[in-house]
């Protein structure tokens, strides 16, 4: 039986869990994003769940220690607690920051309760191939960790009775080398939902770092949150300003161009790839889009809604457009959207993003819908 | 508990003969038990606080969760834990190596004895195992009957101020205790007659009305009388359950609770005299007998990692060896006292020896009556200090950072003092029960130069609030003003 303290950590992650829920908002206006592991789990500072005691101040108190040095010497940044510091009953461990792990489904699922998203119905057949492998089999050869007993002893009882050798009265099964068996893995192709996101950004001069900033923290909560409804899912990137190209994640959220802005560039980009790389049948396909909605011209924003209405539209579950205020204030592209789709389009999703604490409203406008 | 076992073979040889090295040197302890355990198991124990059984509550998994992930990581690991109990427990880790082993076995002797003769230590109960599984059986009662969210945030409450406890109290036998209380009733009964000219009969009708209806409970009857005479105005754990309106079951757990703060108390009090002790004796026993020549090195390198300085922390174990290794070298050549002190002799007092040879003799003595502010007190030498290169720093706002602030013997001493004293918490006494005679609850604190942290305290103050269920208050002194924190459920008010 598990010891009862695993009941104490359940209850601990629990609150830990509540308390990042509560403080969602916070995490996400701050642009404070969990930092991922290499093992698929996420690093999250906590705001201290400290027990309140009456205690002193931190400030003038300072402290004590021991070394060389003279008055007015600094005394940081010289770590040197020893390494066999043995601890005993009583000993206050010391303070430091607590940090949590959450894996991805935790951590996606503290987003959906809090902004109550509903789960994704997938649409296509499921066409992706992923392969599992499962310890389904029986081999002959193996590490000596995967042995089958059972199997071993079997085998080996079998060849003693076969051999004449087994002894009813006295029955003792010896297995043999050759009567080892080991479990051994079976590879199993299962099909998935397909799903790509294609993010589209304008770097136009007039997109500044907190636009961006903006644009990084929205995309990694997206991308959060759909990858906790779609097994495997590739994300495309492309930036724009009159001219579009597709780009790596990297050179996404870093690059600043200037100049003017041309949307269709980057919807016609965006139509490429789809038509060359993902069948609209077999995938579901999420293009956003973030710009500060200052087209050139009216008539690019004629052709982008051509665009949008003959290709993306149909091959899209749905197309969300992110407006980002920027210091010259909000574009003109908004506006045609609504007027042309309405502000309650079932295939497109219009959301304003006034600032930092606007994000996750606009997560919620943009996946709230379930598609 | 299956997760430990006894020890046997190779280690049952080397802990009988550390067993005999320590009875040699007049080492004087309750049985020492040892058991072997895992990493994992030894993480349980001291998340729990040594104790394999304690009541249900988040934060021993989360003691448990920071543990575990240090020992992941390697950025720490315990060699061992002794619990002060008799029999006393003492677990070792699995995978330590038998040097290793060794030094802890003969450390934990040090601690047992320290256990049974430090006079902290004397009315400490020594069956807590079972006490504390006891708890846990009732404590896990109560939340199948009133639901577990509810236990746990009391006992979040009543963690809040598991602080706010008196020294004076470990003092108290059950005679004393039976003293005060007759002299506490027949001091309720004559204020009473005095105040009160209301037949007993009415008066015990009023209460009976009293407990049967919500709103004012019934502790808070007799406001006036509660002021006037508290034994011990810091133990506010006992005032609450004796004056706060509580119902039974959380009454019952604020007892335990307490009962439990009591039982740390004494560790608290004398951390750097314990480790201090501990390590003397391992170095001691180790060095002069159990050490073989193949295990020096070894022995050396987990010896100075124990003894590490830092510049940002004063070390218990370090300050603790080496202050009981200068009062033995003082008394063992005669360093103390009129005739010592007084001398303006350099040279005389350098080579100063009278060969009196009563260090050993000294220091038992003193890890009988001392405790870490008595220790640090009379033993704290400029000498001392000087050689033990101590320092006290301080935030340089200019530069910002830590800088050294003073080598001065006195300014270090009292610093190093004023930290260990009331085990490193603000002293905060109960002033009144029915301040502004409206029931409020008053704690003052009595400022000794460093000021409170005000966020936490408005925090402590919600959840006294929680438990005395009417406005509580808070006087201290904020950047040398006067000023009183209040809150009565709702808002928090600074007054001057």
């Amino acid at each position: 039986m598990d010891h009862p303290i695993k009941r104490d950590h359940a209850r601990f992650r629990k609150i830990v869990k509540g308390r990042i829920r509560d403080n969602l908002r916070k995490y996400v206006s701050k642009g404070e994003m969990p930092a991922p592991k290499g093992d698929g789990t996420f690093k999250i500072p906590m705001p201290s769940i400290d027990t309140p005691r009456f205690k002193f101040g931190d400030r003038n108190q300072g402290g004590m220690g021991q070394g060389n040095g003279e008055a007015g010497d600094p005394v940081d940044g010289q770590e040197s607690e020893g390494p066999g510091d043995g601890k005993e009953v009583g000993n206050q461990s010391g303070k430091k920051e607590l940090e949590v792990d959450l894996s991805l489904e935790e951590l996606a699922s503290i987003l959906g309760e809090e902004l109550a998203l509903p789960r994704i119905e997938p649409k296509g057949k499921k066409a992706m191939p992923s392969v599992t492998n499962k310890y389904t089999s029986i081999g002959m050869t193996g590490p000596n960790s995967l042995k089958h007993f059972k199997r071993t002893y079997r085998e080996a009882m079998k060849r003693q009775i076969a051999s004449g050798s087994y002894d009813f009265n006295d029955p003792r099964v010896i297995p043999v080398k050759r009567d080892f068996r080991y479990r051994a893995s079976d590879a199993k192709v299962e099909f998935e939902n397909s799903a790509v996101v294609i993010y589209m950004m304008d770097v136009s001069g007039s997109m500044g770092d907190e636009q961006k900033e903006i644009v990084r923290t929205e995309s990694f909560w997206i991308n959060l949150w759909l990858k906790s409804q779609y097994k495997d899912i590739e994300v495309r990137y492309i930036i724009h300003d009159a001219t579009a190209k597709e780009v790596n994640e990297e050179t996404f959220f870093k690059t600043r161009e200037s100049g003017g802005t041309l949307i269709s560039s980057a919807l016609k980009l965006c139509r490429e790839i789809i038509q060359a790389d993902y069948d609209p049948n077999e995938w579901n396909i999420y293009p956003f889009h973030f710009s500060d909605g200052d087209n050139w011209s009216a008539d690019d924003t004629k052709i982008c809604l051509e665009i949008l209405d003959q290709d993306l539209l149909p091959a899209s579950n749905v197309f969300c457009y992110g407006q980002v205020e920027s210091r010259y204030g909000s574009g003109q592209f908004y506006k045609d959207l609504v007027t042309r789709y309405g502000e309650d389009d079932e295939k497109v999703i219009l959301s304003k993003i006034k600032n930092k604490d606007a994000i996750l409203d606009s997560i919620k406008d943009f996946l709230g819908k379930g598609k | 508990m299956s997760r430990t076992r006894p020890l046997e073979g190779e280690l049952l040889r080397i802990r009988d003969e550390i067993h005999a090295y320590a009875l040699e040197f007049g080492l004087d302890f309750h049985e020492v038990r040892f058991e072997v355990c895992d990493y994992d198991t030894i993480n349980i124990l001291a998340a729990q606080g040594g104790f394999p059984s304690r009541y249900p509550h988040w934060r021993f998994g989360m003691d448990y969760d920071q543990l575990s992930k240090g020992y992941a990581y390697g950025l720490q690991k315990i060699y061992e834990m002794v619990i002060n109990t008799n029999p006393c427990y003492a677990y070792l880790l699995n995978a330590n190596h038998l040097v290793d082993q060794k030094i802890v076995m003969a450390h934990v002797y040090g601690h047992a004895d320290f256990f049974k003769n430090n006079a902290w230590f004397a009315n400490t109960d020594r069956n807590m195992l079972s006490v504390m599984a006891n708890h846990g059986t009732k404590i896990r009662r109560y939340m199948e009957r009133y639901g577990q969210n509810r236990v746990e945030e009391f006992i979040d409450r009543v963690n809040s101020i598991e602080n706010l406890i008196d020294v004076g109290v470990l003092f108290e036998t059950s005679d004393s205790k039976r003293q005060s209380e007759e002299r506490m009733k027949t001091a309720r009964e004559e204020i009473a007659s005095l105040t009160d000219d209301r037949s007993s009969a009415l008066k015990s009708f009023m209460r009976t009305k009293d407990r049967t209806h919500v709103g004012p409970l019934p502790a808070h009857e007799n406001l006036d009388l509660r002021d006037k005479r508290v034994n011990y105005p810091r133990d506010i754990m006992y005032y609450l359950l004796d004056n706060a309106p509580l119902e039974e079951w959380e009454a019952d757990i604020l007892g335990i609770l307490r009962d439990e703060a009591y039982y740390f108390l004494p560790q608290r009090l004398t951390k750097i005299m314990n480790e201090g002790w501990a390590s003397y004796w391992h170095s001691h026993i180790m060095t002069t007998r159990a050490l073989k020549a193949s295990e020096i090195i070894d022995y050396a390198d987990h010896h100075a990692g124990v003894m590490a300085m830092s510049k940002q922390n004063i070390n218990p174990y370090k300050i603790g060896i080496e202050l009981y290794r200068d009062i033995e070298y003082r008394w063992n050549t005669g360093r103390f006292g009129k005739e010592y002190n007084d001398c303006e002799d350099m040279h005389a007092k350098l080579n100063w020896d009278k060969k009196l040879n009563q260090g050993r003799q000294k220091i038992f003595e003193v890890r009988k009556t001392h405790n870490d502010v008595s220790f640090i007190d009379e033993f704290f030498t400029p000498e001392f200090c000087e050689r033990q290169q101590l320092f006290t720093y301080k935030y340089n706002p200019r530069t910002g950072r830590n800088e050294i602030e003073t080598r001065d013997f006195l300014d270090i001493k009292n610093k190093l003092l004023n930290q260990l004293s009331n085990f490193g918490s603000p002293v905060i006494e109960v002033e009144s029960g029915n301040f502004q005679n409206r029931g409020e609850l008053l704690l003052r604190h009595v400022h000794r130069g460093v000021d409170l942290d005000f966020g936490y305290a408005s925090d402590t103050l919600r959840n006294l609030y929680a438990l005395w269920k009417r406005p509580v208050n808070i006087s201290s002194r904020q950047e040398e003003q006067n000023i009183t924190l209040s809150f009565d459920g709702k808002d928090f008010k600074q007054s001057k």
